[in-house]
């Protein structure tokens, strides 16, 4: 059966084949349009902070990060379009950052220039959640309350910013990095078997004759 | 920003004035409206549809998490048309999204699940076979199974629907198998799948509102993985837009009017509707006349149009002399376990739900201490951010090199059991109009007063226990569920404007006409007696087909006129 239904996909595939791809160039086009590398709120010096944590966030360490991603790209855009009311939080939590850094360590300077373990220990202070709270099931809204504080909204922004569709125009997950990090293929369509255990299915059968093939294996 | 060309060009449909009087004003294009407007546009009726939402086409839809989730692309839009929320009556309200429903042509049938199994007999007629439960208005049904078994098949076939007929020992009689066979099962699927059965229970390929084979002008699904919350680019998913509308707009009698959003059912002095008054974009108001009014503006905003007709003629609300509407909400019961395996699902590909087993449909009572019943279902619908942002194990990192290696790992290893149930109809379970908070238009917000029954919680932690047993069965390396709290917020809005016969204790009757406004109809989630054991939207659609016959007799025979 699972063969007459990848048949019957890849008909529809074939016959609409120009618009699908039309659409894609499209969508790859727009993606491409924003000038990746220019800046429309955040400040060379800031975006290097933010650079700095969001790449703590999620670390370049063998795989691509944050950093590879382009989230502080992604972040500056947010804060231009759907997250314009974090603006502040951003502008005033920064040298707060910088404060807490210098407070721990009094030798440090900048969250960029601080090492690792320092950054870890800065955030570690921040993360007044820390991992205690039971996962929320993830549903619309993900980042609604966290606004307030610029630890989580640079955490929402960069998990956002690392994970986004890359044929947005969001900026991020630049080259689907970050889809390739967690095993996402960039793909419109899949046809199966689609994972390890729906490989080599046969196909439903009612209780009774499933027991009996079980037995013959 | 552009559009992509494919579907983008909107068809030529006629177009009437407000002051035209058509024969139907429908309020709401989604899972009831859509159909409404295609049966009765292509009986030869003239119609209106106004819908409160943009015409999106399937070219609008993306795959950006932001715009579609987060920015409510498809939805209601919380700043617009904020909501307040208490516990009970005696309670004051405050301000937090208590709903998600669509707002777009297509309505909430644009991002649904899918989910397309049909009630079982039990449902409709459940208060007699078990008698009363206590703090609970529970009640029969004014029709039965068999009433509605020939229009759940119509939806099958009109609507499309892919299962696999006689495969669950459970279903309810059918007159015709599936127009289709299931879609490809998914890893999580046969994971469930030999689980169950190692437990002696019966799972069977999921029911699903999405193309397995091209029908109709329409794709297959191509499994791109934006499922559940996203809008379907191929119109493999079963929506009103991509399956009714355009049969109602082909008609030539069938006008969908987006942006419109109506705020009061207009009357006359003898006591009938004469037509919907509405916003147009601009916020101007017009009034479409109409010889007949249809609500199917979901569960929360059809009974706040009523309330929000109140007249002097109608204090309490249009429709309300039961002083029942808004009231007996029903939300459905959830409890979510997952799981991870050591191989790679890939369950990101594809569509949500590919098993089910409803063993504990219905629950004995005397045996399990609280009523209900409901069933699991194994399923994926977490997109990349999503997953990121909840679907870890409790007591994970949030951040730094273990949170990245653990996304590595586990998003491609996850899945999900739902358990999905009944809820208690109670009184104070309610929409109402808030008297203080006011929407983007100047319109009192809505309202929910919401406290699960006692049993519901009970059932929600009952359904976790058996995912739970299934996951170790399956050998889930790790398992858990995800808090049970009493709800809040809801997606399913049924039972605010309930069927019945007695106009003392219902607001409609079993042809869908309002007890009060002969010529005013209800038709959507509200009109549902009982919520069934979850995933009503195969109902409501099958509803608004038999509606549809009913209000045609009515209308031919004059008697809409009287």
């Amino acid at each position: 059966m699972s063969r007459t239904l990848a048949a019957a996909g890849a008909t529809w595939t074939v016959a609409n084949w120009p618009a699908v791809l039309a659409a894609a160039e499209h969508a790859h086009k727009v993606a491409e349009a924003p000038d990746s590398q220019k800046l429309e709120f955040l400040t060379p010096a800031e975006a290097k902070e933010v650079e700095a944590i969001s790449a703590c966030i999620i670390p370049s360490d063998g795989t691509p990060g944050a950093r590879e991603a382009g989230v502080v790209y992604f972040i500056d855009r947010a804060l231009v379009t759907f997250s314009v009311d974090d603006q502040k939080t951003y502008r005033e939590g920064l040298p707060e950052i910088q404060n807490r850094l210098q407070h721990i360590f009094p030798t440090a300077t900048l969250f960029s220039t601080a090492t690792a373990e320092q950054q870890e220990a800065v955030l570690e202070s921040l993360d007044e959640a820390g991992s205690k709270n039971p996962p929320r099931r993830p549903r619309a809204n993900f980042m609604a309350g966290s606004a307030a504080q610029l630890f989580e909204t640079i955490r929402a922004h960069t998990l956002a910013g690392f994970l986004i569709d890359p044929e947005s125009d969001r900026k991020g997950n630049r080259g689907g990095v970050g889809w390739t990090v967690i095993g996402r293929l960039p793909e419109h369509g899949f046809q199966p078997p689609f994972g390890f255990y729906d490989k080599g299915y046969a196909g439903w059968q009612p209780a009774s004759a499933a027991k009996e093939s079980a037995k013959n294996d | 920003m552009t559009k992509a060309t494919f579907g983008a060009k909107a068809p030529d449909t006629v177009k009437y004035n407000p002051s035209d009087v058509v024969d139907f004003v429908i309020v709401g294009s989604g899972a009831a409206g859509g159909i409404l407007a295609k049966e009765l546009s292509t009986n030869g009726f003239s119609v209106v549809v106004l819908e409160q939402g943009p015409y999106l086409r399937e070219s609008d839809f993306s795959h950006d998490e932001i715009k579609v989730l987060q920015e409510d692309l498809l939805t209601n839009h919380p700043k617009l048309q904020p909501n307040t929320f208490r516990k009970t009556p005696k309670d004051k309200a405050k301000q937090q999204r208590t709903v998600l429903y669509g707002r777009a042509v297509g309505g909430t049938s644009n991002h649904f699940t899918a989910n397309f199994w049909r009630f079982h007999e039990i449902d409709f007629i459940e208060r007699s076979k078990i008698g009363p439960v206590a703090g609970s208005t529970l009640t029969d049904w004014p029709i039965k199974y068999a009433d509605l078994e020939p229009y759940y098949t119509k939806v099958e076939w009109e609507v499309g629907v892919s299962g696999m007929a006689g495969a669950s020992p459970f279903d309810p009689p059918r007159s015709k198998p599936y127009p289709m066979p299931p879609l490809p099962v998914k890893s999580s699927g046969v994971i469930f799948e030999r689980a169950a059965r190692k437990l002696g229970w019966n799972p069977f390929p999921a029911p699903m509102a999405i193309l397995s084979q091209p029908r109709a002008g329409r794709s297959a699904c191509v499994n791109c993985g934006f499922c559940l919350g996203f809008g379907c680019e191929v119109k493999a998913k079963s929506s009103s837009l991509a399956s009714m509308i355009p049969i109602a707009e082909k008609s030539g009698k069938c006008e969908i009017r987006p942006n419109s959003y109506v705020h009061k059912i207009e009357m006359d002095e003898q006591g009938r509707a004469t037509g919907a008054v509405y916003f147009d974009e601009k916020k101007n108001v017009h009034l479409q006349k109409a010889k007949a009014v249809i609500l199917s503006a979901n569960g929360a905003e059809t009974p706040r149009l009523l309330l929000l007709s109140a007249s002097s003629k109608f204090p309490n609300g249009l429709s309300n002399s039961s002083g029942l509407v808004g009231k007996n909400l029903m939300f459905n019961t959830g409890a979510v376990s997952v799981g991870v395996m050591d191989e790679p699902l890939n369950d990101y590909k594809g569509y949500a739900v590919s098993r089910v087993l409803h063993d504990f449909y219905e629950l004995d009572a005397s045996k399990v201490g609280f009523y209900g019943g409901g069933g699991l279902d194994a399923r994926y619908d977490v997109t990349p951010i999503g997953f990121a942002f909840g679907g870890l194990p409790p007591g994970s990192p949030r951040w730094g090199k273990d949170y990245k290696a653990l996304l590595a790992h586990n998003f491609t290893r996850s899945f999900e059991i739902f358990g999905h149930g009944t809820s208690l109809p109670v009184e104070d379970n309610s929409f109402s109009i808030d008297p203080d908070v006011k929407d983007a238009w100047g319109l009192p917000a809505l309202r929910l007063t919401y406290k699960d029954h006692p049993d519901d919680v009970k059932l929600m932690h009952w359904l976790a226990d058996r995912s739970n047993e299934l996951l170790q069965a399956a050998g889930a390396k790790q398992h858990w569920t995800f808090p049970i709290d009493e709800q809040q917020f809801g997606v399913h809005l049924l039972g605010t404007c309930r069927m019945g016969n007695d106009p003392k204790s219902s607001v409609v009757n079993a042809d869908h006409q309002s007890h009060d406004v002969k010529n005013l109809f209800l038709c959507d989630g509200s009109s549902l007696t009982t919520g069934g054991r979850g995933q009503p939207t195969m109902t409501i659609m099958a509803l608004a087909f038999r509606a549809a016959d009913r209000i045609r007799d009515l209308a031919r025979r004059g008697a809409l006129n009287a």
